[in-house]
């Protein structure tokens, strides 16, 4: 691997019995940059992202992360608190369903501010004018910081959820399907804002969908996967206006244009 | 002194291993350490696990003390007393300086103890997090990993409903600077004593079957943030009694036409004072 890249993934193999999730898949990703990982249900998507993120082990396969330092670490290999504090600090997660990840029963301001008081913020006044800042930037009206999840929409929740993950300015967010279960309308406002928060932070994202309109909007580079393998990979424009593998030219063709 | 029974009740092999969770316990400070323990003459909720401690750490030379509440007389108390005075012979006292063990119920008593007292608590959650975190083996994780920001969100959410943290007993502390402790439900009030106190704290959770301790001299802080101090509150008057303004009141219902009376709720040091001759009436 380079120099500089953030993330690198070599040979990662998982099986859940018989059925393969992942077969001998290689990834790689820059600081900055967003890779979008497609495919149908079941080609081992989401697998691959709990892998990156060390959130499940891989039968094989190495998994290495750049910390701000330039230290390389073995993101597999690191002991629990150090991946504790990576996940709660550099790393965010962001869900498909946003209540997974949500306090429903702490206000939007408890939420936004988990991440800082646990990495050691203790004033209530600066955790609080940090929560309503970035309910800002993910268009929640601020005067709704000290409501309860529960009254909120389906995309305000997302977005909260997007600022909760924020908040400590991580290097690399994982998300599993941002805007899925979302109508369409939201669904715009919602990748319009992810698309501005990354640029503007120079966040680098794996971005799991099985929408091609979503990886084309937000992602630098695309991965097709099917049955656990990476069956085409490039940049985003190349892969999905001149897709070489049938799999790809398959879903490629599949998009209902409106 | 009833003979039918060993010595303090419990049998020699049980004392010890209750001894060696002790032991692990004040190694480490404020850690949970899991202990069997035993079922004994009195129903859970009335001070099985402190009763176990004090069985287990008690001498034939000591003089033991009991405090439900604060207060020497109340039903729970005596009744502990009594059992020690049964089945081990001990002396004893309801004046706190007299005494090397004290059994308590939810409060640390006013006068400020010495090196040479143990100071036992029963316990009936000894996990703090217990309210927030549902999963056990997560919560024993987030000890292990000393992943606190969960009880500060609580903390958060007091502050932004009420304009304060509302928890008013079982404040949570950081022991040592490493692990969260609950007091037991002790007022808030009386977290300031429990800092650098010269006794030793011994936590007895009889029916959650853990042990923990606060050694002397060691570091307890209530959680707080910078800018909402932790503060102990008392109700704010003067003992009915003895006249004291400092000490943590109970009140009394008088009548059914708003009637109130506060008084001290630490017995001992109540008649102490009145003694001295701090009475009013």
């Amino acid at each position: 691997m380079s120099d500089d890249t953030l993330l690198s993934a070599r040979g990662l193999t998982l099986r859940f019995g018989a059925v393969p999730a992942l077969v001998d898949v290689d990834a790689e990703l820059w600081p900055g940059e967003v890779l979008a990982v497609v495919g149908e249900s079941g080609s081992g998507k989401t697998s691959l992202l709990n892998v990156l993120s060390g959130r499940c082990q891989p039968q094989s396969g190495v998994v290495w992360y750049r910390d701000p330092e330039g230290r390389l670490a073995d993101v597999h290999a690191m002991p629990q608190p150090a991946l504790r504090a990576l996940h709660r600090s550099d790393w965010g997660f962001v869900h498909q369903n946003p209540r997974e990840n949500l306090r429903m029963g702490v206000s939007a301001g408890g939420n936004v501010g988990e991440r800082l008081m646990a990495r050691g913020a203790r004033h209530y006044g600066s955790i609080r004018a940090e929560a309503i800042a970035w309910l800002a930037q993910v268009e929640i009206d601020a005067n709704r910081v000290d409501d309860l999840p529960s009254t909120f929409s389906g995309g305000m929740l997302q977005r909260l959820q997007i600022a909760r993950t924020l908040v400590t300015h991580p290097r690399l967010v994982f998300m599993d399907e941002p805007t899925g279960g979302l109508d369409v309308s939201v669904q715009a406002r919602l990748l319009d804002l992810i698309r501005s928060l990354v640029a503007r932070l120079g966040i680098a994202a794996v971005l799991v969908t099985h929408d091609l309109a979503v990886a084309r909007l937000l992602a630098h580079r695309i991965m097709v996967m099917q049955r656990g393998r990476v069956v085409e990979a490039g940049l985003t424009d190349q892969v999905l206006d001149d897709p070489q593998h049938a799999y790809t030219q398959l879903l490629v063709s599949s998009v209902l244009q409106a | 002194m009833n003979t039918g029974y060993n010595f303090a009740y419990l049998d020699e092999q049980t004392k010890r291993m209750v001894r060696r969770a002790i032991l692990k316990a004040v190694a480490i400070p404020g850690h949970q350490v899991p202990f069997g323990s035993r079922e004994m003459p009195l129903p859970y909720g009335w001070g099985t696990g402190g009763i176990q401690v004090t069985a287990s750490i008690i001498g034939p030379a000591d003089v033991l003390k009991v405090i439900d509440q604060g207060a020497d007389d109340t039903t729970n108390a005596v009744s502990i007393r009594r059992f020690f005075a049964r089945t081990a012979g001990v002396a004893p006292t309801t004046h706190t300086a007299e005494a090397t063990v004290i059994q308590t119920r939810h409060r640390i008593p006013e006068l400020p103890l010495r090196e040479d007292q143990i100071l036992v608590y029963q316990v009936p959650q000894p996990e703090p997090l217990a309210r927030l975190e549902p999963s056990r083996a997560e919560s024993r994780r987030m000890h292990a990993l000393s992943d606190y920001g969960l009880m500060h969100v609580k903390l958060y959410e007091d502050i932004t409903r009420y304009g304060h943290v509302s928890i008013s007993h079982d404040y949570p502390v950081m022991v040592n600077g490493r692990y969260l402790m609950a007091p037991s439900p002790i007022p808030a009030f009386d977290n300031p004593k429990m800092h650098m106190m010269p006794a030793l704290q011994l936590f007895g959770a009889g029916r959650e079957k853990r042990l923990y301790a606060v050694p002397p001299y060691t570091e307890v802080r209530s959680l707080d943030f910078d800018d909402h101090p932790f503060r102990a509150t008392r109700a704010p008057h003067t003992c009915g009694l003895c006249g004291a303004t400092d000490s943590y009141l109970d009140e009394v219902v008088l009548d059914d036409r708003g009637g109130r009376l506060f008084v001290c709720s630490d017995t001992d040091h109540c008649e102490t004072r009145r003694e001295a001759g701090g009475a009013r009436r």
